[in-house]
């Protein structure tokens, strides 16, 4: 899932500090289980601006919703009366959401109201970890289901690096060096020759440098 | 011969070698570099020049360097893959090989974190082991990475690498030297010994896979000037194993500097009888001018005729 963390409440405030009336806009997907952005905080987060925003006598009108998911038409379209009648809208979904919604209903400007992190899930309680970089060629069938591009500080291929201690990564004691948890995999699967291999480059294309992305499902297409 | 540099001259006659750090400073004043090349002239077999180590903005190492070649000075020149894509990888190898190197240290690089800059954002679009297979193949196949012919001049470099024998996970240290070997390396150099036990281990495995055989390994070897120096590193060095006998050591002794000095000059005695070593490496951090007193004391000067 995609996992977001909510901006601090004064760079939210800064970013709504013309508009008197506004639409916050939740998300029912991904945010909602990593509790950035659900109903629950949506409605945690009005209060909070309602409270801030009276203080400083400038009081504000906030208007609700929170669609199954922000990032498909289907959900946002039914909104499209509402977006009417309100300045600008504070999204609280990942970056897809706000974007579905800038280009599909224009009406009003929306803003973003969390930091979009990464892809992960949660180890534990309230504890989300990073696991997939989207880099779109994924190397998970021969280092044992451990991703090396999103869990590795350097990215490396042919790990560990000589800063890898007790198992920890050298960038901070509080991760764990995931190069580490490959060999161990691959060893527990008697396959660490994996390991002996030289890796050579990776083509980054198929990642983030040959501009944006797109899947067509051709079978799909009717 | 693949580069015909004084190191691999030295190495393959089969002489112990001896190669020491030079730091280029965190400005653009040449005399720097120049004062540090006559600590090591005639001293060394190669002057090792670090690629912003630690993350922090330094002179260029191609560029201090060719200041070093100057001065009659051969240098190893070290290059990070952090900093750079493999574009401007080989094209400095190119200008560094233009400009008289003949020795290429290939590492991953210190993360930015422990730099001056630790917002920005690390290259890593390959690894150290794939620079070195990078440069081999630059070298051997006379071809860029893509494939790309290099009709005439192609650089030809003696590759280094290092590897950490107190890094985890300790017996995959072996499997990934292999690997480096494998890639193309010609000689190893590796993280400050001064846990001589660990590395004795470390070499036994080596030497067990016969991989002495295949590469030159230079022990790293760091004098101290301090108990401090030794705590820094064993609590904020990562992959760093010190000894407590050392710390006590250092702590009470009465002349720390020259405690120092002598612990260096034990370790080189030690490494020295350690099968499958071939050489030192110097790394007295910011601490250059120690490098032709430890050698003298040592023994190892004059260098070998090659
Ligand atoms: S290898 Fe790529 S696709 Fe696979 S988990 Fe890692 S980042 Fe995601
Ligand atoms: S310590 Fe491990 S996870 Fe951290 S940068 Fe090195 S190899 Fe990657």
């Amino acid at each position: 899932m995609i996992v977001a963390d909510r901006k601090p409440l004064d760079e939210i405030l800064d970013s709504i500090k013309d508009y008197k009336k506004i639409m916050l806009m939740a998300c029912g997907g991904c945010v909602t289980v990593c509790f950035s952005g659900g109903s629950k905080a949506a409605g945690l987060l009005a209060s909070q601006i309602k409270m801030a925003r009276k203080k400083q006598g400038k009081a504000i009108e906030i208007i609700e919703c929170t669609p199954e998911r922000q990032c498909e038409y289907e959900f946002i379209d039914e909104l499209k009366n509402d977006i009417e009648s309100v300045e600008a809208v504070l999204s609280i979904a990942c970056g897809v959401g706000v974007q579905t919604m800038s280009e599909h209903l224009p009406q009003a400007i929306t803003i973003p109201g969390l930091n979009t992190k990464f892809m992960g899930y949660p180890v534990e309680h309230a504890l989300w970890e990073e696991r997939c970089a989207g880099c779109g060629d994924c190397v998970l069938g021969w280092t044992g289901g451990y991703c090396p591009i999103a869990r590795c500080a350097k990215k490396l291929f042919n790990g560990p690096c000589g800063g890898s201690s007790d198992g920890k990564c050298e960038v901070d004691k509080d991760i764990e060096c995931v190069w580490q948890l490959i060999h161990d995999r691959l060893k527990q699967l008697n396959k660490l020759d994996n390991l002996t291999v030289v890796r050579g480059p990776k083509d980054w294309r198929t990642s983030t440098n040959a501009g944006q992305r797109k899947i067509k499902f051709e079978e799909a297409m009717l | 011969m693949k580069s015909a540099s004084r190191l691999e001259k030295v190495l393959t006659a089969g002489e112990f070698a001896v190669t020491a750090e030079l730091g280029p400073p965190q400005n653009s004043n040449p005399e720097v570099i120049k004062k540090k090349a006559q600590y090591l002239l005639g001293n060394v077999d190669g002057a090792n020049i670090t690629d912003n180590q630690t993350a922090v903005v330094r002179m260029s190492s191609i560029a201090a360097a060719a200041i070093a070649i100057s001065c009659g000075v051969e240098p190893v020149v070290q290059m990070v893959c952090r900093d750079r894509n493999r574009i401007a990888i080989q094209s400095d190898i190119l200008g560094a090989v233009a400009l008289g190197a003949k020795n290429l240290l290939c590492l991953s690089g210190d993360h930015q974190k422990f730099g001056n800059h630790p917002e920005a954002m690390n290259v890593f679009d390959v690894d150290s082991m794939q620079l070195i297979a990078m440069v081999k193949k630059m070298r051997d196949d006379k071809q860029f990475l893509s494939g790309d012919p290099i009709k005439e001049y192609e650089p030809k470099l003696f590759i280094g690498a290092v590897e950490n024998p107190f890094a985890d996970p300790f017996e995959f240290r072996v499997m990934r030297l292999a690997k480096k070997i494998r890639a193309g390396a010609d000689f190893i150099q590796t993280q400050c010994v001064f846990d001589i036990d660990k590395f004795s281990r470390w070499m036994e495995l080596v030497v067990k896979e016969g991989l002495h055989k295949q590469v030159y390994i230079l022990a790293g070897l760091t004098p101290v000037r301090s108990v401090r120096a030794l705590h820094y590193m064993k609590n904020e060095v990562a992959g760093m194993s010190i000894p407590d006998e050392l710390i006590k050591r250092m702590e009470s002794a009465q002349e720390p500097k020259e405690e120092g000095v002598k612990i260096c000059l034990e370790m080189i005695e030690k490494v020295k009888n350690v099968e499958g070593v071939s050489g030192i490496h110097l790394m007295p951090i910011g601490w250059e001018s120690i490098t032709p007193v430890i050698l003298e004391r040592a023994n190892l000067l004059p260098r070998p005729e090659v």
